[in-house]
């Protein structure tokens, strides 16, 4: 239906509107690439959205859209595996999922040719990043299931208590995992501790021994120097 | 705002139906206006994020050093005007409530200009407004919420500060992990160091003591040091 077609792009911009009135935003250079850590449990879904506008010289302004500009955008997880390494144009909106828990690494770079162009080579990059329970739009989901208002808030309330139960879990598997030593944070920094323990008591004592041995063996040296300089 | 209104001309052609629902999404899109970043400030930089704020907005700025040097960061807030409202140096966490009183763009920026090798990982937290409700038709609500919808309404509250709560120990752990690496690196580093001085001083003192007495010779004996 040619309508509902143009109606829907209609609230497509909108929402873009209404959303890119609200970002909060960075300039970034050419080549410069930023990144950011999202430290999430796992089966957790990450929902990126980002505006770019290109620093205009003549004007002394950003440009409101700029077609043709690029970003890559990059996610890595935990193990340095990249999880999504896609190129999106200046306006982009990007989803991934944990797969496992623990900190993932989302950067953004440039990478269009255009800006060299233009000698002021600054960016705006609008971004948002919302994370598990925040990636839910309730009205949709309304309108999806045929919630009433109460179903719904019951249905928000059981999302946020899943999203506090996942983070508990993962905090918890840190704790007591053992099959997968250095794997889980947790786990780590207990050996981490426990290490430096033994470390501080093994060399106190290693180093009392060294000085009492030193001590000897200088006074016994000085002792048959001076016995051979006919001193003593 | 001349694309709006272009974009406005094409909804009064769909039924007014279809305006309630574009409205529905619109609203539905304006989420509490809240940014958490984590990211990571290599040394002698400077990180500034900006938005733009309506007068009389409430927001708060929470931010936290996770790793790093020293674990502390230098903040600051500037308003449209280029008016600092708010200005700290080397702070490990802090929490700014501000309402705004002029509308336009607020910076705020992270340095770590005073640090000269270490590189911080920064948390911050940037919530601006209340929490819009969670059906967008309720702003035209006239009857009082019912028990059962207020009682949501204080459990949902009660859980956004379990979430915020869970945040915040997160972090403190990963800090504690992060100073725990740096003692255990450092605890390494001393004692093969002192070990190392301890024999050099060890052997140069006699050495030294040896050259004294190779080069002169008291002639009555019994040179003491």
């Amino acid at each position: 239906m040619a309508g509902g077609r143009e109606v829907r792009a209609v609230l497509v911009a909108l929402v873009l509107l209404a959303w890119s009135a609200h970002g909060l935003y960075f300039h970034i250079g050419e080549t410069e690439k930023r990144c950011f850590i999202e430290e999430i449990p796992d089966e957790t879904m990450v929902i990126g959205n980002y505006r770019t506008q290109l620093w205009d010289k003549q004007s002394e302004s950003f440009l409101p859209s700029t077609p043709g500009l690029g970003m890559h955008v990059e996610v890595k997880d935990p193990d340095g595996k990249v999880v999504l390494s896609r190129q999106y144009g200046s306006e982009g909106r990007f989803t991934f999922t944990s797969h496992t828990p623990g900190e993932h690494q989302i950067c953004l770079h440039s990478n269009s040719t255009r800006m060299a162009l233009f000698a002021g080579g600054k960016l705006r990059v609008h971004l948002d990043i919302q994370v598990g329970e925040h990636t839910n739009n309730y009205p949709e989901i309304a309108a999806k299931d045929k919630l009433t208002e109460l179903q719904l808030r019951a249905r928000q309330l059981l999302d946020q208590v899943e999203q506090i139960q996942k983070e508990q879990n993962y905090q918890r598997v840190r704790r007591r995992r053992r099959k997968a030593p250095g794997r889980y944070r947790e786990e780590r920094f207990r050996m981490t501790s426990e290490s430096t323990n033994q470390r501080v008591l093994w060399w106190s004592i290693a180093q009392t021994i060294i000085l009492i041995l030193t001590g000897i063996w200088q006074m016994r040296h000085l002792k048959s120097f001076f016995e051979a300089k006919k001193l003593v | 705002r001349g694309g709006s209104g272009g974009m406005r001309c094409g909804m009064r052609s769909g039924s007014g139906g279809m305006r309630a629902l574009a409205l529905a999404l619109l609203l539905g899109a304006l989420r509490a206006g809240g940014t958490e970043l984590t990211f990571e400030l290599p040394d002698s930089d400077k990180q500034c994020f900006h938005q733009e704020l309506e007068r009389g907005t409430k927001f708060t700025l929470d931010y936290q050093v996770i790793t790093g040097g020293h674990y502390d960061v230098d903040c600051f807030v500037e308003d449209p005007n280029g008016r600092t409202i708010y200005k700290e140096t080397k702070k490990q966490y802090d929490s700014f409530p501000h309402r705004t009183e002029v509308q336009g763009v607020y910076t705020f920026c992270f340095s770590n200009e005073f640090s000269t090798f270490s590189h911080k990982t920064i948390y911050f937290d940037f919530q601006v407004g209340d929490e819009p409700p969670i059906l967008p038709d309720m702003s035209n609500r006239v009857t009082a919420l019912t028990q059962m919808e207020s009682a949501c309404v204080t459990i949902h509250e009660a859980l956004n500060t379990v979430i915020d709560s869970q945040t915040h120990y997160r972090l403190r752990e990963a800090q504690d992990r992060s100073r725990a690496e740096d003692l255990n690196g450092r605890v390494s580093y001393w004692s093969v160091g002192e070990t190392l001085i301890l024999f050099v001083v060890s052997i140069g003192q006699v050495m030294l003591l040896k050259s004294f007495f190779t080069e002169k010779r008291p002639g009555s004996g019994g040179a003491s040091t």
